[in-house]
């Protein structure tokens, strides 16, 4: 269980860094969503993966700790309000620069050198 | 009193709330009187805090009663409370230029600055790590706001970046938060600090990885080098009450780097001692030239003034990563003397930018100004105090950092990047106020005023400089007791946790 757990979190990790390093803030937003989730089941990780472990005192003998949980539900509040923002951001973005480029306008290619360009010099 | 340490958390949030609701939040006058004296208030009971936490010791204050670890507690210590005193004059002098017209230009200027203000209190107020990430949450998310206030393509442009930036940021703070709670199994920083030495060798691996990641994102915050480069433009970009407020949000970073790495990850943590230093020491030199050369390199007084930011930054983490008692000492007096001091660039290089009208606060030649004299004492002490030439605090600042460094192999390192980034920076204001107030052409046909509470704004901002040399030895014998108390982790950590240790 621990390891497909910690493959899946690393997964979403990654994607997560991947698309936010992309261009366009579209991808950008989505990236920083899987980041949240990757950050939810890794903090919820934090308290150890336990099967049937009870979270009330004097129910069990074994217990799973509460703290993960609730650090979890603080982040996915705050993680949500943020994603929130960042999407009204990124249409305003859209609207103030006519592009939906992070910075504005897509930078300048470097022109690729195509046949004639090399024929003439 | 037993209830003082929440209220600089309490007293803004309940402002704001207020200020959205009717009576208040139809009238921008009223809107004004209320939040005036609101800061007025709150710096009374900060410097009421700072007093009590000073002569009775750190206030603690265990929120629902629940004994640490437990629980929620806030920390009142020397060093906390002196930087909500400080957040909070800073605030009530962005307040009082933002009342002169600047909070018109969009909604919920004075609500959102409450919220901003709530969240750097409880930032330094917190003795909790989680929480510390959820103030940072708080303050993070009205500095969006704020930064785009006014609207803007450029602001816009900016806000981007920086929240993005902000968003990865918390990320990796989550990231580094559950590692540590993984491994150490506390999220209360005292009791961190207290079980951090026995940790296994496997998990001290992974501590340490937990412990580095949060330097990365308070470096992000504090605009350490690699990760610098949101600053500069985003602090041009805002407007000039909220990019003076602003010069606190860098602060909140270097004193998360500095709770963080000397109380939990200090001298006492066994094998994870000091582990963020060998970092601190190349990145903190790196940082001051690069902030130099961006001085050097600015095209107008506010890109100036931001990477002033930035040059005082590197200064502080040299000092921060001497890490000894006289050293932080230096930081702190030199913390509070460039807050207020690059909270007062910002605003004059706003006043200036309005007396010029389309020559702004670029370097070229425009009319003259009509308040060319007002504007230009004030811009002449702001310039001394900032680039630290004598008498004022810029120079005390930087000769006890300086002095700090005795005995130390980095000594020559110190002295020759502190003294040149100094030079650079002098070089760059001269040349700015030279271009600026000297070489005008034209008379001036702006009748643009300038409304009496920027004066006061400004005068009050910069009577600091002035003050902090003339009481340099009360303020002196104040920081080195905070960082005494900072530095010798043992006993001020077991008062923080009264029968939480069985």
């Amino acid at each position: 269980m621990e390891a497909i757990y910690a493959f899946c979190v690393g997964v979403l990790t990654t994607c997560g860094f991947f698309l936010v390093l992309r261009g366009r803030t579209f991808t950008v937003v989505i990236g920083l969503t899987l980041l949240s989730y990757a950050v939810n089941l890794f903090l919820f990780a934090s308290g150890r993966l336990k099967l049937n472990g009870a979270a009330v005192l004097g129910k069990s003998a074994e217990y799973s700790d509460p703290l993960p949980q609730a650090l979890v539900l603080t982040a996915i509040v705050i993680g949500f309000a943020m994603t929130a923002f960042v999407v009204i951001l990124a249409m305003r973005s859209r609207a103030d620069q006519g592009d939906d480029h992070v910075d504005g306008q897509m930078p300048d290619q470097p022109r690729r050198l195509s046949v004639s360009d090399k024929r003439n010099g | 009193m037993q209830h003082l340490a929440i209220f600089p958390i309490l007293l803004p949030m309940l402002a704001a709330v207020f200020m959205l609701l009717p009576p208040l939040s139809n009238s921008i006058t009223r809107q004004r009187i209320f939040a005036v004296s609101i800061m007025l208030l709150l710096v009374t009971v900060s410097a009421l805090l700072l007093l009590t936490s000073h002569q009775q010791g750190t206030q603690l204050y265990i929120l629902g009663g629940w004994q640490p670890p437990f629980g929620i507690t806030l920390v009142g210590d020397r060093l906390s409370t002196m930087m909500v005193l400080l957040t909070s004059v800073l605030g009530l002098c962005a307040q009082l230029y933002a009342c002169a017209g600047e909070d018109k230009d969009g909604m919920y200027f004075h609500p959102l600055f409450m919220f901003q203000i709530m969240g750097v209190n409880g930032a330094f107020l917190t003795g909790d790590i989680f929480n510390l990430f959820v103030f940072f949450e708080v303050l993070l998310i009205a500095s969006y706001a704020l930064l785009i206030h006014g609207g803007g393509k450029q602001k816009t442009k900016m806000n981007v970046h920086y929240v993005i930036l902000n968003l990865v940021g918390s990320s990796i703070f989550l990231f580094a938060l559950g590692i540590l709670y993984g491994t150490i199994g506390s999220l209360n920083i005292a009791d961190m600090a207290n079980k951090i030495r026995f940790l296994d060798e496997h998990e001290q691996a992974l501590a340490k990885a937990g412990g580095l990641l949060l330097l990365v994102v308070f470096g992000l915050k504090a605009a350490l080098l690699p990760l610098h480069f949101w600053l500069p433009k985003t602090y041009a970009a805002a407007s000039a009450p909220v990019a003076a407020l602003f010069a606190i949000m860098t602060k909140v970073g270097v004193y998360s780097i500095l709770r963080v790495h000397t109380t939990i990850f200090g001298e006492d943590a066994g094998a994870l001692a000091s582990i963020a230093i060998p970092w601190l020491w190349p990145l903190a030199l790196l940082t001051l030239t690069m902030g130099a050369i961006g001085v050097l390199a600015s095209p107008s007084l506010r890109l100036t003034a931001a990477n002033l930011v930035i040059v005082s930054v590197g200064t502080l983490m040299l000092a921060i990563a001497m890490q000894r008692e006289s050293a932080t000492s230096a930081a702190l007096y030199y913390m509070m003397h460039t807050t207020l001091v690059t909270g007062a660039l910002f605003l004059i290089a706003d006043l200036i930018s309005k007396q010029r009208g389309k020559a702004e606060d670029r370097y070229v030649i425009a009319r003259k100004m009509r308040y060319g004299k007002f504007i230009g004492i004030a811009f002449f002490i702001a310039a001394l105090t900032s680039v630290g030439m004598p008498p004022l605090s810029g120079f005390v600042g930087k000769i006890l950092i300086l002095q700090a460094t005795q005995g130390l192999a980095e000594t020559a390192w110190v002295w020759a990047v502190v003294l040149l980034a100094g030079l650079a920076s002098m070089v760059a204001i001269s040349r700015a106020g030279t271009t600026i107030f000297w070489r005008a052409a034209g008379e001036n046909t702006n009748n643009e005023k300038i409304s009496p509470l920027k004066i006061i704004a400004v005068v009050l901002l910069l009577s600091a400089s002035p003050l902090l040399v003339v009481f340099g030895g009360a303020v002196t014998d104040y920081t080195n007791l905070a960082a005494a108390q900072l530095h010798n982790s043992v006993p001020t950590v077991t008062a923080l946790l009264p029968g939480g240790n069985e």
